[in-house]
């Protein structure tokens, strides 16, 4: 568990608390269907202490890496996601994930690094100092929201893992079971769902592997118990509830560049300029606002990663 | 007898108005999610679709149960279907792009969906203004039917700009494209083209010696 590692539980320094009474007024207003569902997700009894509902994570360090824009409230961020595990439109994740089970988690590392094997979560946070980074997040969709993640770089969990000089790509794999993520009984993507980073992508400073989100525990429906974010991609590429890491010397092809290769590239970098055949990528909806706001480039992580990119034709590696 | 029927349009009447309050009524109370612009667009969309296949829906209705009451309804069902629709394009062009018409004119040409839907919306169009007795008239009752066989192809443009802008979950528009098979599979087996044919193959001069 995380939580036993850390000392004693303090509220998170953000957790606002008009968001929670917004919350609360919420659940109260709902009716029907909403509010049974609603209800059973925010307030499952695993995760019903403070604050938005999940378990405070202690000690996150703030980031440099942090945006000060507004943040997206926290009820948004939690039930409005694309998790197609758990149904294909954006409200089931949170009614549907709680057959969820994110503890214990064992992360397979394969491929061509020098300590591969199955990790314990709790290995794999042993010792690491968490922070919290406030990233925008961009859909491929034409939204975006303004989250406060809590995790680590993926960056130094890799140089544990010692990779080899031909371990090019990292492969990510999310669970396969039916059972825990009732959405993948119908094949609408290929299972387990796949996603990828050229390896420097992968040692980017920014790239991060989350835990929580909110000063929180990561709820099932955001990715439990680890996921990777990539702010300067579409959010898919930041795959969720990952139990398998592969060293590659090929790349890799993530589920929805294998359902659609002509709309989901392996790079899926944010551009304005790269049209896609659904949405148009000029414009974006920041959740909680009205009119639409200009896409930038990279997700206004040009600065910090354009480099990456340097000679290649973005309009063709899309 | 008359006292039934003459309240049974107006029920109707506020059951097809239902979906639109309720979206008031959600708005209002801040429960369209985290995403109201969508919800609306989605909603407003979907109703209009479906409203669209309950209008097809009449004369099948009327043939097979012989229920010729249900005929009043249908000019009501096909304005409601042209009033969520057009809800539907008013929220794209309002709400979601804000009258932004070059990135308006974008979408109408990159996007085959966007396309597919103003085209659909078009076509809607002479049928709601040709809706009124007088028009009707105008236009004589063989003309007239002549034009409102643009419901077909309207019908087939809704549930293909459906099908176009689902993602990778296409169960919900393969549900519409097969109600709306069987309502024109229906209209042909009941119409007077092939009762034609039938009577034609089965008419016993055919089997006389």
């Amino acid at each position: 568990m995380i939580i036993k590692q850390m000392a004693d539980i303090r509220p998170s320094e953000i957790t606002d608390q008009q968001i929670y009474r917004e919350r609360r007024r919420f659940i109260r207003n709902a009716s029907g269907f909403l509010v049974a569902g609603m209800a059973s997700a925010v307030l499952h009894p695993r995760s019903a202490q403070a604050g938005h509902g999940g378990q405070s994570i202690e000690g996150v360090k703030s980031s440099s890496f942090s945006t000060k824009e507004k943040l997206t409230p926290y009820k948004d961020v939690t039930s409005y996601n694309n998790f197609y595990e758990f149904g294909t439109d954006k409200k089931s994740p949170a009614l549907q994930a709680g057959s969820l089970k994110p503890r214990p988690w064992t992360v397979v590392v394969e491929g061509a690094v020098s300590r591969p094997g199955n990790y314990f979560l709790e290995d794999i946070l042993k010792g690491r100092s968490l922070e919290e980074r406030i990233y925008r997040m961009r859909c491929v969709e034409g939204w975006s929201m303004v989250i406060p993640w809590v995790g680590f770089p993926l960056g130094d969990f890799i140089k544990r893992l010692e990779p080899a000089a031909n371990a090019r790509y990292v492969e990510f794999q999310t669970l396969f079971d039916p059972v825990q993520m009732p959405g993948q009984k119908r094949d609408v993507l290929e299972w387990p769902y796949v996603e990828g980073l050229r390896m420097d992508e992968a040692m980017h400073p920014l790239t991060l592997l989350a835990v929580g989100l909110y000063g929180e525990v990561l709820p099932n429906q955001s990715g439990a118990p680890l996921r990777l974010v990539v702010p300067w991609k579409y959010g898919f590429k930041g795959i969720k509830s990952i139990v398998k890491m592969r060293f590659l010397e090929q790349q890799p092809r993530g589920s929805w560049t294998r359902s659609a290769p002509h709309e989901y590239g392996f790079y899926a970098n944010v551009n304005p300029q790269a049209s896609h055949p659904r949405w148009s990528q000029r414009r974006e909806r920041r959740i909680g606002e009205f009119r639409k706001r200009k896409t930038l480039m990279f997700n206004g992580y040009a600065e910090q990663v354009a480099h990456l990119y340097q000679g290649m034709d973005l309009k063709n590696f899309f | 007898m008359r006292g039934v029927e003459g309240f049974f349009k107006p029920a109707v009447f506020f059951v097809c108005l239902l979906p639109a309050i309720m979206l008031a009524w959600h708005g209002w109370r801040d429960l369209l999610g985290a995403n109201p612009i969508e919800t609306i667009t989605h909603d407003t969309g979907i109703w209009g679709l479906r409203m669209l296949l309950l209008t097809l829906a009449v004369t099948p209705v009327r043939k097979i149960t012989g229920w010729n009451g249900v005929m009043r309804l249908r000019r009501m069902l096909g304005l409601f279907a042209f009033f969520y629709a057009a809800l539907h394009l008013m929220t794209y062009f309002w709400l979601d792009q804000f009258f932004f018409w070059e990135e308006i004119w974008f979408d109408i040409q990159e996007r085959p969906f966007i396309s597919i839907g103003l085209a659909t919306f078009l076509l809607l169009v002479p049928l709601a203004l040709s809706s009124p007795t007088a028009a009707m008239r105008w236009l004589g009752g063989r003309r007239w039917q002549r034009l409102h066989r643009i419901v077909y192809v309207a019908a087939i443009g809704g549930v293909v700009h459906y099908w176009w802008l689902v993602k990778a979950d296409a169960r919900s528009p393969q549900i519409y494209a097969v109600l709306l098979a069987v309502l024109l599979v229906v209209r042909l087996l009941y119409g007077r083209w092939f009762t034609g044919l039938l009577s034609q193959l089965f008419s016993p001069s055919r089997f006389r010696v």
